[in-house]
């Protein structure tokens, strides 16, 4: 029962902390220094580890499934298959779960330790909304940089399956013929899908975070437990939401 | 500071020395409860404007949750809390009465420089421009005696300076109540009175209305001109601080004067509650 209430808390509160997002975005021209700082964060910060793991499951996708295309004699279509993959879900999915990672744990981190040593408090007797100052810049960021990471992350993807398609024995795909019918299958609709994804995601990550960093009570092993919470209840929101999102795109 | 005292009545702003009417505080029949715990029972009093009143009591006897009442960062299980005759749980009071509220800890951005902590309410309220800001700024640094620390981290102040810069951080907002959250906790005693002189001297100068909830002995008796003592969420005494030296409460006389009794520990002798 406790729990049912706690997660019904979360509900709520992330609803709230949205509205009241939403009613100080109008401040966002006067917050532009944070919002670039939490672009940089976001988007710049990340971008290398997106690189490396987006480049290694577009190498892997193209190497298991090539082997069992191969046995089929279907090979020369891996392109397709590692170019719609890598568009309408792996590219998004994995993008919106390194940001959990990497940027919700961060945010959320940050926020519980500002709410435990008072800084938070501080700001309310200032008068100042930390949803406008905290939340409205980290929310506008992600909505700007997770379509370029995900672009990004598809493009690299599509290199590295391009790369084992080429070299490894089984597959011996040329780079042209690779490209050629990546580009024949994978329309701009089907990369136009994984952004919308990639977008809900990361916003959907960057306001559970920030809510649950906002909301942390205690002390400094509390800090901790919301990181964890923020991650957690993150992953399990990104791959929900896929499914769901999945059937209205298809 | 200005040599000229204030007259009563107003509160007079540190960096334009315009006059504004000085705000009173009243707690009508406030009680607070956390679940099953009843941290405030029914707690009232006044506090005049200008007045300086110090709450003290014992650890957990409920002092900084009715600050927060103050500030309007706790809302009341019952009773209510006005500020200069206003809600103070509404948004509209925060904006009509300037508040201010030095925190235990200091409450400090870590992430901003000392200069920014100080800059950031006139920053984002834009009552004024960069040049002006930079002005006031240096001037409330000026009054705390922390020239040259404006460029520093906060983690690189000691303790004492964190407090000033706090308080200078609450100068900045130009304040018609200021609120102290123990504000000698874990300093010296040379650094605690220091605190409790500039406490003094901010109301004597600005006729600022101060409420600060302490332990500290030395400051009511020294800085207060009503003291009010709570213990267990009550409200056990309420009057000037010479009623301090000699209580007639038994349990008010043990939190002021406890007696270290090395032959009958208190420790031995404290319940224990399952």
């Amino acid at each position: 029962m406790k729990q049912l209430n706690n997660i019904l808390e979360g509900f709520g509160s992330t609803w709230l902390l949205l509205v009241r997002s939403i009613s100080y975005a109008g401040t966002l021209p006067r917050q532009f220094g944070r919002f670039v700082e939490q672009c940089y964060l976001i988007g710049y910060t990340t971008l290398p580890i997106v690189a490396i793991l987006s480049f290694f499951i577009g190498s892997v996708l193209a190497l298991q499934a090539g082997r069992s295309m191969q046995d089929f004699g279907t090979q020369q279509f891996i392109g397709s298959l590692v170019g719609l993959s890598m568009a309408r879900e792996l590219g998004p999915v994995m993008v919106a779960i390194l940001l959990a990672g990497r940027v919700g744990s961060a945010i959320a981190a940050e926020l519980a330790s500002m709410k435990v040593y008072q800084e938070v408090d501080a700001l309310v007797t200032m008068n100042i909304p930390p949803a406008r100052m905290l939340v409205v810049p980290r929310l506008a960021a992600v909505l700007v940089m997770m379509p370029v990471l995900t672009i990004i992350g598809d493009l690299v993807g599509w290199f590295g399956g391009a790369i084992v398609a080429k070299y490894t024995k089984i597959i011996s795909i040329e780079p042209e013929s690779y490209f050629s019918v990546l580009r024949h299958y994978t329309h701009f609709d089907d990369v136009m899908n994984g952004l919308m994804k990639a977008e809900l995601f990361g916003f959907v990550v960057v306001l559970v975070c920030c809510n649950i960093g906002l909301n942390t009570r205690g002390g400094p092993r509390e800090i901790g437990a919301s990181v964890t919470r923020a991650v957690v209840v993150s992953l399990i929101l990104i791959l929900v939401l896929d499914y769901f999102v999945t059937q209205v795109l298809i | 500071m200005p040599s000229s005292p204030c007259p009563p009545g107003a509160t007079r702003n540190p960096f334009t020395q315009v006059e504004t009417p000085a705000v009173g505080v009243t707690i009508e029949h406030l009680t607070k409860d956390f679940g099953s715990l009843k941290v405030l029972k029914d707690v009232s009093f006044n506090v005049e404007p200008g007045e300086i009143f110090v709450l003290m009591g014992p650890s957990g006897s409920g002092k900084s949750v009715l600050l927060k009442h103050i500030v309007g960062l706790e809302l009341p299980t019952s009773g209510r809390v006005l500020v200069d005759g206003k809600d103070a749980t509404s948004e509209a009071t925060r904006e009509q009465v300037r508040m201010a509220l030095v925190f235990q800890s200091g409450a400090l951005f870590n992430s901003l420089s000392v200069y920014d902590n100080l800059a950031l309410y006139p920053r984002e309220h834009r009552v004024a421009d960069e040049a002006a800001i930079r002005e006031k700024v240096l001037h409330a640094l000026k009054i705390l005696s922390l020239d040259g620390v404006e460029d520093k981290s906060p983690s690189d102040l000691s303790g004492g300076m964190k407090k000033r810069v706090a308080i200078a951080r609450a100068l900045v907002m130009e304040p018609q109540l200021m609120l102290y959250d123990e504000p000698t906790s874990e300093l010296d005693p040379v650094t605690s009175a220091t605190i409790s002189e500039i406490i003094a001297t901010l109301r004597d100068e600005y006729h600022v209305t101060t409420i600060v909830v302490s332990h500290d002995r030395e400051l009511a008796l020294n800085i207060a001109d009503r003291v009010g003592i709570l213990m267990g969420g009550e409200l056990l005494s309420l009057g000037p601080p010479a009623d301090l030296k000699k209580p007639a409460d038994p349990r008010i006389a043990e939190f002021l004067y406890p007696k270290i009794d090395l032959q009958h520990p208190r420790f031995k002798n404290l319940e224990t509650k399952p």
